[in-house]
């Protein structure tokens, strides 16, 4: 299965990115955009046919090395195949 | 302590293992070898050092693969049984890591790599790496990150402050602590901080490119001289 993986910086942390990111959209017209948030996406195949294993399992890789939980916050989906 | 054993571990991708080793190899009577992160243990030896650079590449997060090297955890027994363990900007996001270290070194607040000479306040001289100094010292250092914003949650800072774990901190030329003189939007003007007994201890700014008349900059010899004390 597969194991899909968002990692942002936690709410309330100046995400330096987000901000440039946003005032290029500003500068470019999309004036009406708030709060950009840049993060890191992370994919990986995971031999198992058992979704809530496949999740328990991502959930540890996160809290293990994918994420650092004093900066971070991580989302994980399992979705089926490869 | 006299004739100090010190190990600088190499990662790869780390670049300042060998200014370390020199600069420590000036401390009269100290024995330097580098420690591979491959190897089991740091074995005999009174002082580690995780030197500056982009272990692994920087890939995930500065430091995040490097923790899990197979020496670091001799370095965190090393730690435990209070060997001093000194982190030197990707080192002590290495510590920060490992949770040998509290908090996080985030992309610094201008988005920029900054490489120039600031100036940080010596805020203690109890601990190994800062007895040589007085309290209150300015020195000048170069830093050279794009890494460097010191974060931890509001109560982790509050109890580096009470307990007196900020040992450097960003000041200008007079030692005065303003936010101009932040050159990375560190909380609290942190440049590097040690844990609650103080034999570890990570900093952002390069004592070891700062340590001989030759590079025009003595200020970080304090740092190391300490060691001898």
């Amino acid at each position: 299965m597969k194991a899909k993986v968002t990692v942002t910086l936690r709410e309330g942390i100046l995400d330096t990115q987000g901000k440039a990111v946003e005032h290029a959209l500003h500068s470019i017209g999309f004036t009406g955009v708030k709060n950009v948030r840049i993060g890191k996406h992370i994919e990986m195949d995971i031999d198992s046919a058992d979704a809530a294993a496949v999740q328990r399992q991502a959930d540890d890789i996160c809290r293990k090395l994918l994420s650092n939980p004093v900066m971070e916050d991580f989302r994980v989906t399992v979705e089926e195949g490869k | 302590m006299k004739n100090p054993k010190i190990g600088v571990v190499l990662f790869p991708g780390a670049n300042c293992e060998r200014d370390t080793i020199h600069a420590a190899s000036l401390l009269p009577g100290a024995a330097v070898r580098h420690i591979w992160h491959k190897d089991a243990s740091v074995g005999d030896i009174d002082v580690v050092f995780l030197p500056g650079g982009f272990s692994y590449g920087d890939a995930l997060r500065c430091g995040a693969i490097a923790r899990f090297s197979p020496v670091m955890g001799s370095v965190a027994e090393f730690a435990e049984k209070g060997g001093i363990v000194i982190g030197i900007c990707n080192g002590f996001q290495v510590l920060t890591e490992c949770h040998l270290l509290p908090g996080a070194l985030l992309m610094n607040e201008s988005r920029k790599f900054i490489c120039k000479n600031i100036h940080v306040r010596v805020e203690r001289n109890d601990i190994p790496a800062t007895r040589a100094l007085k309290k209150g010292d300015v020195l000048k250092l170069p830093i050279a990150h794009g890494e460097g914003r010191y974060y931890a949650s509001t109560e982790t800072i509050q109890s580096l402050e009470a307990n007196g774990q900020v040992v450097v901190r960003y000041c200008d030329e007079n030692g005065n602590i303003t936010p101009e003189a932040n050159p990375n939007g560190a909380l609290n003007n942190i440049a590097g901080i040690c844990n609650g007994r103080g034999n570890v201890f990570g900093l952002m700014p390069h004592p070891e490119r700062a340590s001989e008349p030759i590079l025009g900059n003595t200020d970080g010899w304090g740092i190391l001289k300490s060691l001898l004390t």
